[in-house]
């Protein structure tokens, strides 16, 4: 059987091998892989376009110079992620006026978990936008959560790490990723109810 | 039997759920609770669908403009660190 089809996907291993190396175009093959998910995360976390830029360059030109460093124990994008979460969280402190609330406070834990907003879906409501409507909706609904929240379902959900890859990478223990996890997911859910529920729903009473 | 779990307890263990990730029998729990309260049942099927909507959300491509700025500030600094190391020329 041939294997020529498994040895031209992208091997990332073998390509950061090559970067340790010092291949700059290993380096740059990985840089063009995921650049765009570096800066659409940089840009979820910090909310600005200049700052996500900002982070982007910052978290490979880090990568560049500590690649040394990078002992291949987690995934080259997970430790990449690291880089740029850290970089996005500076950015979103410096820029905050109220510093008053650390973004890695422990929040809300005895808070109950509620769901308010009850009602059933479109078919394919996602159908019903053009792309460019669908992501800012989406997009929306993830800026209005608390940086707190937003992080770890951007990890998570959009960037889909794993849970463990996710605590990792914002210094958190598994217990508060999965609990900020839930809320955050509640809330855009609650929030693209608004946008999504079947017309006509807001009658009926599910209870 | 055992009681119906509470629309809390149910909520509470939602991602777990999602996930796929308990145990047979804490699963059933879930399960018989979903089938019983509409309210649960609509919350996990839209934050089912809050996932799916998300998931399926492409990153863009980098605005070319950026993408010229990044490649120019990694080739300086790409220079830079062979500058102080050179490796070649002995």
């Amino acid at each position: 059987m041939s294997t020529s089809t498994i040895a031209q996907a992208f091997d990332e291993a073998s390509l950061v091998a090559k970067a340790k190396a010092g291949d700059a175009d290993a380096f740059g093959t990985l840089v063009n892989h995921y650049d765009r998910r570096v800066f659409r995360m940089a840009k979820q976390i910090t909310q600005n376009d200049e700052d996500a830029e900002d982070v982007l360059q910052e978290t490979f030109l880090k990568a560049y110079s500590h690649l040394d460093d990078f002992q291949g124990n987690s995934k080259f994008y997970t430790w990449l992620v690291r880089i740029a979460v850290n970089e996005a969280l500076m950015k979103l402190r410096k820029r905050r006026s109220d510093k008053t609330v650390p973004l890695d406070d422990p929040i809300d834990t005895g808070e109950d978990v509620v769901a308010r907003e009850i009602a059933v879906w479109d078919e394919n409501p996602e159908d019903t936008y053009s792309r460019e409507e669908l992501a800012s909706i989406l997009d929306e609904a993830v800026q209005s959560l608390k940086p707190a929240y937003r992080t770890v379902f951007v990890l998570r959900d959009i960037e889909e790490m794993s849970i463990e890859e996710t605590a990792e990478a914002l210094n958190l223990s598994i217990s508060a990723v999965k609990s900020r996890l839930l809320r955050a997911r509640l809330q855009l859910r609650e929030k693209l109810t608004r946008q999504f529920k079947r017309k006509g729903d807001d009658a009926l009473a599910y209870l | 039997m055992t009681p119906l779990l509470t629309c809390k307890q149910f909520l509470h263990d939602l991602n777990d759920y999602l996930e796929d990730v308990l145990d047979p029998a804490t699963r059933e729990e879930l399960q018989r609770h979903v089938n019983e309260c509409p309210n649960c049942w609509v919350v996990c099927d839209t934050t089912r669908r809050t996932l799916k909507v998300y998931k399926g959300m492409e990153a863009q491509a980098l605005p070319s403009e950026v993408h010229s700025r990044l490649m120019e500030a990694l080739q300086k600094k790409m220079a830079e660190k062979c500058g102080k190391h050179p490796t070649t020329g002995h």
